[in-house]
């Protein structure tokens, strides 16, 4: 495998082949038919949804190459691009991958086509235009992982707004314009600091002594030395663009009511890939670029603190919801605290883990969110009270609804514990304070979770509607295998993926360790 | 490293039969993967529509009493009664079982390969590939084979193949048969990993993976509530006890950099001997062993978990999986030894759980619940035994525990099968698992009658049945400990260990006394006495088939002259000490370090400790003859309900309710209304998050109204402004 990639070169023009694939396959959608006309129509139905999931097959193909040229030994990037944008600014559309940037990309191309097989009978109105922001989104979300130059990642950061706005906007559920609009508030509020922060960065690269002009390129701004006030201050700015996305809390109460509207593979991308963005901004910029801002005390001891208040608060909260889409949005909260208490405890055991946890959160949680797409298709509500004792009309429903519950619970064996694992067994080392509250979590993900799938499934089958719901079709099933499927194999032989994450997790937590240590000795030298 | 030392001198199973240890998980796996496919395959061919799946018409669980799960399942309700053989039913008659024969079968190899390996001191260790290895953090899925293991596996299996081979003849008409063997298998291929585990990791993928299994088969038939309610109650509870697990987990990790055993009992030492560290170790792995043995407070579930099939009951929830608390804290032998104040907790928290369970036994009318609480109660003893470093002993009770509690399990399931083929045949609505319906069955299933005889003997403790030996040996090693030796010598909550331990003994020879009556008592309520099932059931009360009785057989045997594993040198009727000399090589170090190198009692005092033991059982036993009267009791239906202390005790001292009440009920009601109501949707969001629109729509009207367009208007803000900035430079 690795000799035929040599062979067609892929390294040089596999990230630039990822980002154009997806835009080529909604020119190709738009140019067959129009965007404003309402072509739902049953001739128009297949063939877009068709085109897409080529599309998006096609990028999953291209894109599994990566998973063998990507050299484990490597801690920084690799497969990289170069090529001009805006001269002027000394922008450039530099990409690039790490460890970390690897996995986000495959779990990207890896949930899209199951995202489109989601919309597949669902999505009925303004199908073209549907699938063609979908493919507008992957752009922008793979744009985010691979950027290597900061104006380029907040391009595409806020680019990735625009079509999941519309998404929900337009084939959301009944509050979808209250929904859509708070989302995109909610983030842009959030992002429009932190490009305030890029410009200040922007600035302050350049080195006039050494005739180095400013630039947004990563490295560069890498390795610009703050005072220690500017550092706080640059990191407030990252800190609310990303907090919000993750979304900790108390940002968080945008996500219950985009989850609730938005269609499901709107959902499934939001959750599976959308959240990662915000752990992933702390881990390649508010972090590496602000390590002594970030391990400031009260900062670190503020942001861990509300790491875990969201793990148990999200836990508590998701119990008491009617609305199961509703439970699993605030389940993902108090999984993506888990993910924010293993980057800021900082051990290579607990950022591994709280990597983990972002890939498997987003193959449990996008189970889910499919899972609960084919109950509403079926039975138009999603409400769990509106269920209960289906477990013998859809048994292999049931079977799998079951299977990703208890990945979601962390049950070991299944990718969940895995994650939660190491974020809690390499956190106690530093923290074992907020480790042991957050191990609680497990309870707490066990009651809610059960709950609700025995108020769903088990009990008596008591309303008659419910008596002849369909089980699933070789679509649903197909994407629920993949998904099982990996939901197995991180949980028993993660080593492939921990293997090649971990030099890039380790340069991580040496660079934040030792930045935070340098500023801390800079600052007593310097008063 | 391992593999080095090894490789310097291999290790005397190296080249035998141990080398297929990774089979026996994945023998019952495979059969959960058949029988998993065969329990969904045909649901999806014939469409979920069946009519002879889905009964149309279904009554609200009209059940008077809520604890009566076998309605579901068999003859009570006529639209709940589903007597719909699966399609597949042969083939997961043949499969369910096979593979646990199968299972077996290479265990007896392995055991067989053991002793005939001379001098076997250490652990066959076979590491199969990484789980999960990053920076210093090793863990390996790695199977280790030991005497303790070996026991466990032995029980398992054994065990297990019996009740396979009763679920046949039980679960024969059950729509969900083949579901029923998945899931049978599922447990068993879990409880395998979990005693064959060479690390915490591994041993918690089995730890958890069973309280999965046992969830799903507490909840076997989903359709009533009570049933979904109790599994989910046990999952839950198990996981509060798993917190625990992790946490010392993780207290280990973060102090020794390592979780597999054998790391474990080189570097064990360094954690310093009884600080504060390795005794909260300890206990947090004791709230792990809480809540899988159902010891206090923890206990709960397991009286609800008897929703579940009675085969369900006799493996998992007596012979096996609430037995892996006990399987822990002997496999954690190295870490409690260097704690006396962890040990004592252990042994009290068993002794006063043995206790408390016996004392509900007493006034239980479920016959499943008196055997529930029974069992609460044998693994109060187990904890005694084990916390007071009596290892050998703690397992060797473990072992007759198997054997007679799942003949007491299987012999009710038995009898609960007659009942409700007899209530069927009349289409009788009465309860088929209390006692005030039963009596006089003797004459109908002598069989069973006999066996659960036995059974209620080896428990009760009377000589020569098994039950006596093991329970004799940790009332010993108790009043032993209590003399000399680490425990002895501590204080514990300020209290002298000796003292302690003295009041242990004690209270263990009343709850011998209790036990011996409450099992009296469901034998003359079952079969003795005038019978009160009614004048038209009587005729079809009959014995169940022979595929059932014949496992009965052989527990009975088994429960009948079990003791002979592990004779104590004062009954020298065979060779003294098997189990105990078997187990020295794990646990020896281990044990020594607790109860110091003697050991050795006095003759005379032996003899006394065992005629204390035999007599209280005795008189328990005759107490209840003389006392309890079965022609006395009256049907379920026309039973007046109890009051005073036995009320509490039929009510099991109220504690489901105060947990309810004081910790769920508080807890959903914050979650919804102060957190969900409150926080997220009240301040956050209406406060901040809309207010800050309303801030900025506010902010904007304000400028609307200064765009009024009346020039008059901007005519005076200019002057005003052109004011002020004069004024401004003025008067710097």
């Amino acid at each position: 495998m690795q000799d035929f990639l040599t062979q067609i070169n892929y390294n040089a023009w596999i990230l630039p082949a990822l980002l154009l694939i997806p835009l080529a396959g909604a020119v190709v959608l738009l140019v067959t038919g129009s965007l404003t006309s309402d072509d739902g129509t049953l001739e128009a139905v297949p063939s877009a949804r068709m085109i897409a999931l080529l599309f998006f097959l096609a990028e999953f193909v291209v894109s599994m190459g990566l998973w063998w040229s990507y050299d484990p030994s490597g801690a920084r990037w690799q497969a990289t691009y170069d090529h001009w944008w805006i001269i002027p600014w000394n922008a450039r559309l530099s990409l690039g991958i790490d460890g970390i940037s690897l996995m986000m990309v495959l779990l990207t191309t890896v949930i899209m086509p199951l995202a489109v097989l989601g919309s597949w009978t669902s999505i009925r109105t303004k199908v073209r235009s549907y699938y063609a922001l979908m493919l507008v989104l992957t752009t922008g979300m793979l744009g985010v992982f691979v950027s290597r130059d900061m104006l380029l990642f907040y391009v595409m950061w806020e680019i990735m707004l625009v079509p999941m706005y519309f998404i929900i906007g337009i084939w959301g559920g009944e509050r979808r314009i209250y929904a859509s609009l708070k989302f995109f508030v909610y983030t842009m509020a959030g992002s429009l600091l932190m490009l305030v922060g890029i410009v200040y960065l922007w600035n302050a690269s350049a080195v006039p002594s050494m005739n180095l002009p400013a630039s947004f390129d990563y490295d560069r701004l890498l390795a610009i030395g703050h005072t220690h006030k500017a550092a706080l201050w640059l990191f407030g700015a990252f800190f609310l663009a990303f907090a919000v996305k993750v979304p900790m809390f108390p940002f968080h109460t945008w996500l219950p009511d985009a989850h609730v509207e938005a269609p499901t593979a709107g959902s499934v991308v939001l959750a599976s890939i959308m959240l990662k963005m915000g752990t992933y901004g702390f881990l390649r910029f508010a972090m590496p670029l602000f390590p002594g801002a970030a391990m400031t005390p009260w900062v670190r001891t503020t942001i861990l603190t509300l790491a875990v208040i969201g793990i148990i608060y999200g836990a508590l909260v998701a119990m008491v919801q009617p609305d199961f889409k509703k439970l699993v949005a605030y389940s993902s909260v108090s999984h993506l605290g888990f993910v924010m208490l293993g980057i800021f405890a900082l051990t290579l055991q607990s950022v591994q883990g709280a990597l983990i946890v972002m890939i498997s959160h987003g193959i449990s949680t996008g189970a889910l969110f499919l899972l609960i797409g084919m109950l509403y298709e079926r039975r138009h509500t999603r409400l769990i009270d509106a269920y209960g004792g289906i477990a013998r009309v859809v048994p292999l429903f049931s079977t799998l609804l079951v299977i990703v519950s208890l990945s979601s619970i962390g049950l070991p064996s299944t990718n969940g514990f895995i994650g939660e694992f190491l974020v809690l067994i390499g956190s106690f080392r530093t923290h074992p304070f907020f480790a042991f509250f957050a191990t609680s979590g497990v309870i707490f993900a066990a009651a809610y979770l059960l709950w609700a799938i025995q108020r769903i499934l088990f009990n008596a089958l008591d309303k008659p509607e419910n008596e002849h719901m369909t089980d699933l079709n070789a679509r649903e099933l197909t994407m629920m295998g993949v998904l099982v499927a990996a939901i197995f194999w991180i949980g028993i032989y993660p080593q492939p993926i921990l293997r090649r994450m971990e030099p890039s997790a380790s340069l991580f937590v040496r660079t934040v360790t030792q930045g935070s240590a340098s500023v801390r000795t800079a600052a007593r030298g310097d008063r | 490293m391992l593999q080095d030392l090894a490789a310097v001198d291999p290790h005397p199973l190296a080249a035998t039969a141990a080398r297929y240890v990774g089979l026996l998980p994945l023998i019952p796996l495979a059969g959960f993967l058949v029988n998993g496919a065969l329990s969904l395959v045909p649901s999806y061919k014939r469409g979920p529509n069946d009519p002879s799946a889905v009964p149309h018409g279904h009554d609200a669980i009209g059940d008077d009493h809520g604890v009566s799960h076998e309605g579901a399942h068999g003859a009570v309700g006529d639209d709940r009664h589903e007597v719909a053989r699966h399609p597949f039913a042969a083939v997961a008659s043949v499969v369910g079982p096979l593979v646990l024969a199968l299972s077996f079968g290479l265990a007896v190899m392995l055991w067989l390969a053991m002793a005939g390996a001379s001098e076997m001191k250490t652990p066959y260790v076979q590491t199969f590939f990484d789980w999960m290895v990053t920076g210093d953090l090793k863990i390996s899925w790695a199977f280790q084979l030991d005497q303790l293991s070996m026991i466990m596996v032995l029980v398992i299996t054994g065990v297990g193949t019996l009740i396979h081979i009763f679920s046949i003849g039980y679960m024969r008409d059950d729509p969900g048969y083949p579901r029923f063997f998945a899931y049978l298998n599922l447990f068993v291929a879990f409880m395998l990993v979990l005693v064959l585990g060479a690390s915490y990791p591994v041993l918690f993928v089995g730890w958890e993976g069973v309280g999965l299994c046992s969830y799903l088969l507490i909840g076997f038939w989903f359709n009533e509530k009570a049933n979904a309610d109790a599994g989910k109650k046990a999952f839950i509870v198990n996981r509060i006890g798993d917190f625990g697990f992790l946490i010392a987990m993780f207290l280990l990790f973060a102090n020794i950099g390592t979780l597999d055993f054998t790391g474990l009992a080189a570097a064990a030492p360094g954690l310093g001997y009884n600080s504060a560290l390795v005794t909260t170790i300890c206990l947090f792995f004791f709230l792990g062993c809480a809540g899988k043995s159902a010891q206090l407070p923890l206990y709960v579930w397991l009286p609800d978990a008897m929703a579940g099939p009675t085969p369900v009951s006799a493996l998992i929830h007596a012979a096996t999986m609430v037995t892996a608390g006990v399987y822990l804290i002997a496999r954690s032998g190295v870490l409690f030894a260097m704690s006396p104040t962890a040990c004592i907790t252990v042994a009290a928290v068993g002794t006063l759980t043995a206790l408390f369970a016996a004392t509900i036994g007493l006034k239980q009318w479920d016959i499943k619940k008196v055997l529930a609480y029974s069992t609460i109660s044998q693994l109060g003893y187990m904890f005694m035994g084990v916390g007071a470093g009596a290892y050998a002993a703690g397992m060797f009770h473990l072992i007759t525990h198997a054997f007679f509690k799942a003949l007491l399990f299987l012999g009710s399931g038995s009898v609960i099968f007659a009942m409700h083929r007899a209530y069927h045949h009349t289409g009788s609505h009465e309860d088929a698992q209390d006692m005030r319906n039963m009596g006089g069955l003797k004459k109908y299933m002598p069989v069973t009658f006999v066996l659960m005889w036995i059974a209620t003997l080896a428990i009760a403790g009377v000589p020569p049945f098994s039950g006596f030996f093991s329970k004799d040996g940790i009332l010993g090693a108790v009043f032993a400990r209590a003399q000399h030796g680490a425990l002895a010598e501590s204080t514990w909550l300020g209290m002298p260990g000796s003292a302690v331990l003295y009041v242990m003994y004690g209270l263990g020879l009343l709850t011998a006394f209790l036990t011996a009556i409450y099992m009296t008592r469901l034998m003359l309520y079952t079969f003795h006495g005038p019978n009160r099932t009614g004048e038209a059931e009587q005729a079809h009360l009959a014995e169940a088939p022979w595929s059932m009785t014949g496992p009965l057989v052989v527990l009975g045997v088994l429960s009948a002259v079990g003791g002979w594993l592990n004779l104590p040198a004062a009954i020298p009727l065979g060779p003294i000490g098997v189990l105990e000399k078997w187990l020295e090589p794990v646990v020896g170090a281990a044990t020594v370090a607790v109860g110091g190198a003697g050991g050795e009692e006095v003759m005379s005092t032996e003899y006394g400790l065992i005629g204390a033991a035999v007599a209280i059982a005795l008189l328990g036993i005759i107490v209840a003859v003389v006392k309890l009267k079965p022609a006395a009791l009256v049907p379920k239906r026309d039973a007046v309900p109890s009051h005073g202390f036995e009320q509490v005790l039929e009510e099991k001292y109220y504690v489901d309710e105060i947990y309810d009440d004081a910790i769920v009920k508080p807890l959903v009601s914050g979650s919804r209304n102060i957190l969900w109501t409150g926080i997220d949707r009240g301040i956050i969001d209406s406060l901040f998050v809309n207010g800050s629109a309303v801030l900025a729509r506010g902010v904007g009207w304000v400028g609307s109204q200064l765009q009024s367009g009346e020039t008059g208007a901007y005519a005076w803000a200019i002057a005003i402004g052109a004011l002020a900035v004069l004024g401004a430079f003025t008067f710097r």
